[in-house]
């Protein structure tokens, strides 16, 4: 790679400069005042801040409701991380064939990816609403099956697993499908050659072949998961019912901005920081040195 | 670049942008504005832009500007972080869930010391009964009275009149179940419903039985630091319902005011929900089905009480200009008039705030043309307000709703038995009251 050369020594940190300053305001600011904020008990128009110590944070620990959302959390990010990722992989692999009218299903496939969660969220309101939508009408033709996810907590989650599988689907799809076209064409045939079968060649060659893009999805959607699912739990189930799908950066967000218990809302936002650098470093340690390219 | 005449004419596009820019703010003929954030939309929301216009045109001095900000939750969070930028808005209109935060805030000024700071009297003994006594703190109004409005119960005439039931509305729980499964049995999907699950039949079925829901008086004595609702009546309540939605007869619908779709769409034989509804539901059942309203139920073996009212008042905020608080006190002497008050009242469905306007409906025969926007005020007038009655004030009463919403949707689902679910929400709403008093203690 060919080193850029300035001149002006100075020029190269001006140019990064707009960069640095909107990390520095965006990022840094908010993030360090939600560390001093979860230190304290604050009153909602500020008016009262009162030092606690690590007391917010003791409080979220032993509440059964934050390890209940903890753990509908991690439920909720496997399912969509791995049964979104599998389902892309092998969509993928099938989008991936010389097959008639490639580009449009490709097209199709690629869509959901430019909803919004929220909007995301409206649609899938409208298809399973146990009372006006389309599903559970169709179905009361066939069964007395109550599709009722107002008062069924597994059956809401299962609800906004899947639609956040959906929406994330074109994600995953485009980046596999980039990851299979960049496998040589030589290698396969060389397995090919070899005498390996279709399923074969899949899991002893392409699969490997693919873990680069594999290993960076799977922080994606992760990441996807944890935090950007916010819309699409606030527009489909609010949290509910009881407490089934309130997933952490919901709860982070109702008991700051409803409950306006900012201090508590604020230890939350920490811990989901954590998540946040774990993740990131794991990708940068991992993915970087141990994935095969 | 090469300038060509369309750059040309770009260029004089912009400098005379900037010049009206620079020119408009001409302050020798400018009106002291008001700032009036609110959460109102559709109809509603169009009436109190109406109402504004009005007080503008009726007057040379003030200009409220009615911005909408969202729901109440999205407003009143607006208005904080503009207090907390030192920039908030002059008037905002808080849902009455949030009445004991505003109140604690410390960045109110009282509406009864406005007014008397600006020379305005207003007769606060006219107003209506639970409205002041929801709303007012050692007898003063902290903030204006704008929209209260009190859960009723609504049925659908048609429903009932296909199974075989008499064209009456039912007065008691019992009489509602049989009515309910009555309508399902007929072929009905929803027997019985409601919209704001915790404030229609925990907040006010316990204050319409003259049942504490909360120690220190429902907090008007002090701040409230424990629920009462997982008492003998709580419990019974929420055992009738759980066994209506295990039964069939009684469909749960979602919190806050998600329930109205399928009333609106002619599914369900009874429903309970805000006076207010009476609006939507007129606009959504026109030329589709007939329905009527009637009291809330009663539970049999229970004292009398009185419902309490929901809905939002008018908060005025601290750090404004005297000028402009005088303007503030203008408009709301304007919406406390009679006359708009019986206006506002009439185009909504919310209850007039003064006796006198509910004086001028019913001289003008608007009860008698429409007999429904009756219903409250009659309900509110048959009631007897006790300490159980005359409303409810919590610390973070938010998050206490819907601590409550939750394990109601615990026990309907049959996740858990009234009693648990209840003594949950118990625990859980006491630790939230817990965490409010140890701001402000």
């Amino acid at each position: 790679m060919k080193r850029a050369v300035f001149r002006n020594r100075w020029l190269p940190y001006l140019l990064v400069a707009p960069q640095v300053a909107i990390t520095l305001v965006f990022f840094f600011w908010p993030a360090f005042d939600s560390l001093r904020l979860s230190l304290y008990r604050s009153s909602p128009f500020g008016d009262k801040l009162i030092w606690v110590g690590l007391a917010n944070f003791e409080k979220l620990f032993g509440d059964p409701a934050y390890l209940r959302s903890a753990v509908s959390t991690f439920i909720f990010s496997f399912f969509v991380t791995f049964v979104g990722m599998g389902m892309a992989l092998l969509l993928a692999a099938l989008a991936n064939a010389k097959i008639r009218g490639l580009g449009v299903y490709r097209t199709l496939l690629l869509w959901p990816y430019g909803i919004a969660p929220a909007v995301a969220g409206i649609i899938w309101l409208f298809i399973f609403h146990p009372s006006y939508g389309i599903l559970p009408y169709a179905l009361s033709f066939v069964t007395n099956y109550q599709f009722n996810w107002f008062l069924k907590g597994w059956v809401a989650m299962v609800l906004i697993t899947a639609a956040a599988i959906w929406k994330q689907f074109g994600y995953n799809l485009a980046f596999y499908l980039a990851g299979l076209q960049a496998i040589p064409e030589s290698v396969l045939e060389a397995a090919n050659v070899d005498g390996a079968g279709p399923v074969r060649r899949f899991f002893a060659m392409t699969f490997p072949l693919l873990s680069p893009v594999t290993f960076f999805l799977f922080t994606l959607n992760m990441t996807f998961a944890f935090f950007e699912t916010f819309g699409l739990v606030h527009s489909v189930t609010q949290g509910g019912p009881g407490d089934a799908t309130a997933i952490l950066v919901y709860k982070a967000w109702k008991d700051g901005f409803e409950g306006l218990q900012l201090g508590l809302s604020a230890a939350q936002s920490v811990v989901l920081m954590l998540v946040v650098i774990l993740l990131t470093a794991f990708q940068f340690r991992y993915a970087e040195k141990r994935v095969v390219y | 670049m090469r300038w060509t005449l369309k750059s040309w004419t770009s260029a004089t596009w912009a400098v005379a942008l900037l010049v009206t820019l620079l020119a408009a703010p001409a302050p020798a003929l400018a009106k002291t504005e008001i700032q009036f954030w609110h959460a109102m939309t559709g109809v509603l929301g169009e009436r109190v832009g109406e109402i504004a216009a009005k007080f503008n045109t009726s007057q040379s001095e003030y200009e409220v500007k009615a911005i909408y900000k969202g729901d109440y939750t999205t407003t009143l969070n607006a208005a904080i972080a503009a207090y907390r930028a030192k920039q908030p808005p002059h008037v905002v209109q808080v849902f009455e869930v949030g009445t004991q935060t505003m109140l604690s805030s410390g960045a109110v000024y009282p509406v009864f010391q406005l007014m008397k700071d600006n020379g305005i009297a207003i007769d606060w003994n006219d107003l209506f009964g639970p409205v002041k006594s929801y709303y007012s703190t050692g007898g003063n109004l902290y903030s204006m009275a704008f929209n209260s409005s009190t859960p009723i119960l609504y049925y659908n005439k048609d429903l009932f009149k296909k199974a075989g039931l008499a064209d009456k509305a039912p007065g008691t729980w019992a009489e509602v179940e049989a009515a309910a499964k009555k309508v399902v049995a007929s072929g009905g999907k929803c027997g019985f419903s409601s919209a704001w699950p915790s404030w229609a039949l925990m907040e006010n079925m316990h204050a319409w039985h003259d049942q504490p829901f909360a120690d220190h008086s429902n907090g008007y004595d002090g701040l409230a630091s424990t629920l009462r609702i997982n008492g003998a009546f709580g419990v019974k309540m929420m055992e009738l319902l759980a066994r209506g939605s295990k039964e069939g007869w009684y469909v749960y619908n979602g919190r806050g005011p998600k329930g109205e779709a399928n009333m609106s769409a002619g599914e369900c034989g009874v429903f309970i929900s805000s006076s207010a509804y009476i609006a939507g539901l007129t606009r959504a059942s026109e030329g589709k089905f007939i329905w009527s309203t009637g009291s809330l139920p009663r539970m049999d073996g229970f004292p009398q009480g009185n419902s309490v009212i929901g809905g939002a008042t008018l908060w005025v905020m601290k750090g404004a200009k005297a000028e402009e608080y005088k303007g503030v006190a203008q408009f709301f002497k304007y919406l406390a008039s009679t006359e708009n008050q019986a206006w506002w009242a009439g185009v909504t469905g919310y209850l007039p705030i003064s006796n006198a306007a509910v004086k001028t409906l019913e001289s003008s025969g608007h009860f008698a043309k429409n007999p429904n926007q009756l219903t409250a005020i009659t309900q509110m007038r048959s009631g007897k307000t006790t300490p159980n009655s005359q409303g409810i004030r919590l610390g973070n009463f938010v998050s206490v709703r819907d601590a409550i919403e939750e394990q109601m949707e615990n026990i309907f689902g049959g996740k858990k038995t009234a009693k648990q679910g209840l003594d949950d929400a118990v625990a859980k709403s006491n630790d939230i009251l817990k965490d409010f008093a140890a701001l402000y203690k």
